[in-house]
């Protein structure tokens, strides 16, 4: 009996405390909302996004213009409504002025489409790469220092075919809004150039079993672009070999990361040489880069070898959330205006080159175009080949150009 | 043949369990010791003894709320909580008056929604018709009402765990039949910008207006639940729940029963789907997947199955959870708290947190009949009818 009270009252006292408004904080220090996945599909990419956020904070020592700046974590599953009730809450709950996420496509739409209810927020994405976001209907409080989904894949499809000599190919990736863009990213440059893809699979997110689609892939192609990640590329590379395929492979951004090139399985000797392409690489030769590196490595023991790409984009998102609000000595006075137009003027010095946003706040950078490399002491890393520099979000296309081939779809771009 | 005659005659009082949390003031002593012999038919003097100092707290506490919170807790907290509490409810009822565990309530909503977004407007035009909104909450409710009587339909045979089995296998059905059809269901991504349309000059997205509206639909389903299972249908569903040989043998029908308590189940669930992709704005197959199957049984037994408020409670707690656990303990294992609390719960009260209830006004009922003069008070007697027998 009186342990079902003590029950009962630890159960209300927690309600209780839950409900309570957070503490009242100082006027000296600044909240930043951090969203990431730490459940579902993405939880390894999410934490590791979480670090990289981390990461930038402690290079400052916790301060920014001698505010000390607290970080509030919220955790979605990739779902968009998970990740818009969490937003929801950080924002009207918590009372974070400045935002930092979410980590997938469909959820950036959502909480982009979120952030115009919220003028008093300053939204800075996380990890999230779907084009629409800042092209279709954007928002004016939201902005996205790392670039996104087609701009990770630019200067691949003529590596592809030019270097690599692949004159025709076939295309697996997962049917959703990532994946399209990544395709359109590399088809645009490839059909350009003269290249040929005859099949396209569209496979479903999270498949297990992938023996009726290698069945159906062409025989006469030269290699095949994979735009799938983590658990489902391994599946398929796995299944692939099983049933003996031989063809050269492309890989798309999330393709061969760390996530996938960790994995601790016979078959992974295959990824050597895949070419891919993406906003960062292990193997970038710069005294910035190394130092990201060394930095990550001695805050997190727990973390992956080098950093993810989810750790890279929230570390540049959140650098640029800390970098403006040095640049305007911690003011957020006039419903952020002066902030925003410091993110707007912003030059990021990232460990990947500079990075600028343009008119609807997405970010120009560089791509790096990899090959998979064995180091001396056998760690897969993505070697560096080639940096394609001020990538835009239209390709380096007019905007007439860009608008005339739409947006990445099932059947957007086409070249068969 | 009345409810009233057929439970005499089947020995059953089911009164004495409507009595368990139905009632706000136990009943006096003559009554509570002759449950069998109430007419449960409802008629305007019984309606108004029927409500108590405990029913206007709490109606006056819901109506009030919104203007004594911020809109967060309004709109993310109130709002979710009754449109999750709806769906839920509709579980409740199949669950505890019909001994049906359905698993897939929450495809029912799903169903609904969909349809919202598919007949209605979007974010994706190509596939959504753009049809007025009255037009398709009528055809989504009319949608999620079918599929729930053709599910019904399919499992009413079945009983216990091949229950659950078969219901858990539509729902799967349904999530993989969304995330994999591009024509209709528009695949992995769903419907974005599904919103509550203006009418009548009010936004009902905005929190408060959203709020009354659940609100007003939550009062709708709560009520009409507490009059079904009073009514003599109802009252026949829980003799097929407790005996389906002797009820076929009175003649009646326990398939068609069945069958017609999950037709309005469908009917509550669709309801709490459309203001549910209301509160979203938007649908995935994320909002019908096997999580989402599992956490309405999850709001559903944390309540309480016992009575209609249950499932309300039980999702007033898991949203705050939901939301506030993060706040609790180190941000990566949040969801270890979550669990701990539902399993904590579900441990020490197989009735969930309406059975905490019941116990807490059982000590409250010795403490009172220990200080009676006469020694045996006669809440006593009402509170051992309360008791649950048999039911767990």
């Amino acid at each position: 009996m009186t342990r079902r009270t003590t029950w009962f009252g630890a159960l209300a006292g927690a309600a209780v405390a839950a409900v309570l408004p957070a503490s009242l904080q100082a006027q000296d220090t600044i909240k930043i909302g951090l969203l990431a996945t730490l459940e579902g599909p993405f939880a390894a990419g999410g934490q590791d996004g979480m670090r990289g956020a981390e990461l930038a904070l402690k290079q400052r020592g916790g301060m920014v213009a001698g505010k000390k700046i607290e970080i509030i974590k919220g955790s979605s599953d990739a779902k968009p409504d998970v990740a818009v009730n969490a937003t929801r809450k950080l924002v009207e709950q918590d009372k974070v002025q400045i935002m930092v996420g979410p980590l997938s496509g469909s959820e950036g739409i959502a909480v982009k489409d979120y952030s115009k209810s919220q003028p008093g927020v300053t939204f800075i994405n996380g990890g999230s790469g779907a084009q629409a976001t800042t092209l279709v209907d954007p928002s004016p409080n939201f902005f996205r220092f790392n670039t996104e989904g087609a701009q990770w894949m630019v200067g691949l499809g003529t590596y592809a075919y030019a270097t690599k000599g692949y004159k025709k190919m076939a295309v697996i990736a997962e049917d959703y809004a990532f994946p399209y863009s990544q395709v359109q990213g590399f088809m645009a440059e490839y059909c350009k150039a003269g290249g040929k893809v005859t099949h396209k699979a569209w496979v479903p997110l999270g498949g297990k079993d992938y023996s009726s689609v290698i069945a159906k892939l062409p025989q006469d192609v030269d290699a095949l672009l994979v735009v799938l990640g983590g658990a489902d590329a391994v599946n398929f590379l796995t299944q692939y070999e099983q049933a003996g395929g031989d063809k050269p492979m492309v890989g798309g951004s999330i393709t061969v990361d760390q996530t996938v090139l960790n994995f601790k399985g016979k078959r992974r000797d295959s990824l050597v040489g895949t070419p891919s392409a993406g906003p960062m690489a292990d193997g970038i030769d710069t005294p910035e880069w190394k130092k990201f590196v060394a930095d990550y490595k001695t805050n997190f023991k727990d973390g992956f070898p080098s950093p993810s790409l989810f750790a890279t984009v929230y570390y540049l998102n959140m650098k640029a959330a800390l970098d403006a609000l040095e640049a305007v000595n911690g003011d957020l006075s006039g419903n952020q205006a002066k902030y925003r137009e410091a993110l707007a003027k912003l030059v990021l010095k990232s460990p990947v080159g500079d990075i600028k946003v343009d008119d609807n706040r997405q970010a120009i950078g560089s791509t790096y175009i990899t090959e998979v490399t064995k180091g001396a002491d056998g760690v897969f890393f993505n070697k560096v080949v080639k940096i394609i520099p001020n990538v835009d979000q239209r390709l380096g296309m007019s905007k007439a150009d860009f608008d005339k081939m739409g947006l990445g779809s099932r059947d957007v771009p086409s070249c068969p | 043949m009345s409810a009233a005659q057929w439970r005499k005659a089947m020995n059953f009082s089911a009164t004495s369990r409507h009595w368990a949390g139905g009632r706000v003031v136990p009943p006096p002593a003559g009554r509570a010791a002759t449950p069998a012999s109430t007419p449960p038919a409802i008629n305007g003097q019984r309606l108004w003894r029927h409500i108590g100092a405990r029913h206007v707290v709490v109606l006056a506490a819901v109506l009030l709320y919104p203007w004594i919170v911020p809109p967060f807790f309004t709109f993310q907290i109130g709002g979710q909580a009754l449109a999750l509490g709806l769906i839920a409810l509709s579980l409740t009822f199949l669950a505890g008056y019909g001994g049906m565990l359905s698993l897939a309530q929450m495809t029912v909503a799903g169903i609904a929604g969909y349809v919202v977004a598919i007949l209605g407007e979007s974010g994706t035009p190509q596939i959504s018709l753009g049809w007025p909104w009255w037009l398709v909450v009528l055809f989504a409710i009319a949608a999620g009402t079918a599929s729930a009587t053709f599910i019904g339909w399919l499992s009413v045979r079945t009983e216990g765990i091949y229950t659950i089995m078969i219901t858990l296998a539509i729902g799967v059905a349904f999530f993989y039949l969304a995330q994999q059809n591009y024509e209709i269901f528009n695949g992995f991504q769903g419907f974005q910008k599904v919103v509550p349309p203006v009418v009548l000059g009010v936004d009902w997205r905005s929190p408060v207006p959203y709020y009354y509206l659940v609100l007003f639909w939550a009062l709708c389903g709560y009520f009409f639940v507490k009059y079904l299972i009073r009514a003599p249908f109802g009252v026949a569903l829980q003799g097929v729940r407790d005996n389906a040989r002797r009820m076929s043998a009175l003649g009646f029908s326990p398939v068609a029963h069945r069958v017609a308590a999950y037709a309005v189940a469908g009917v509550i669930a669709s309801i709490g789907g459309v203001l549910l992709v209301w509160y979203n704005g938007l649908i995935s197959p994320g909002s019908v997947g096997t999580g989402w199957l599992i956490n309405i049984l999850i709001i559903a037994v944390l309540g309480g199955l016992r009575h209609p408020v249950g499932p309300f409670i039980g999702a007033v707690v898991f949203v705050l959870l939901q939301n506030f656990a993060i706040d609790l303990v180190d941000r990566e294992r949040f969801n270890l708290v979550i669990g701990l609390i539902f399993l904590v719960i579900v441990l020490f009260s197989p009735d969930g947190l309406l059975g905490w209830w019941a116990w807490l006004r059982e000590r409250a009922g010795r403490r009172l009949a220990r200080s009676a003069v006469g020694g045996k008070d006669w809440r006593s007697v009402g509170v051992q009818q309360a008791r649950p027998a048999g039911r767990s």
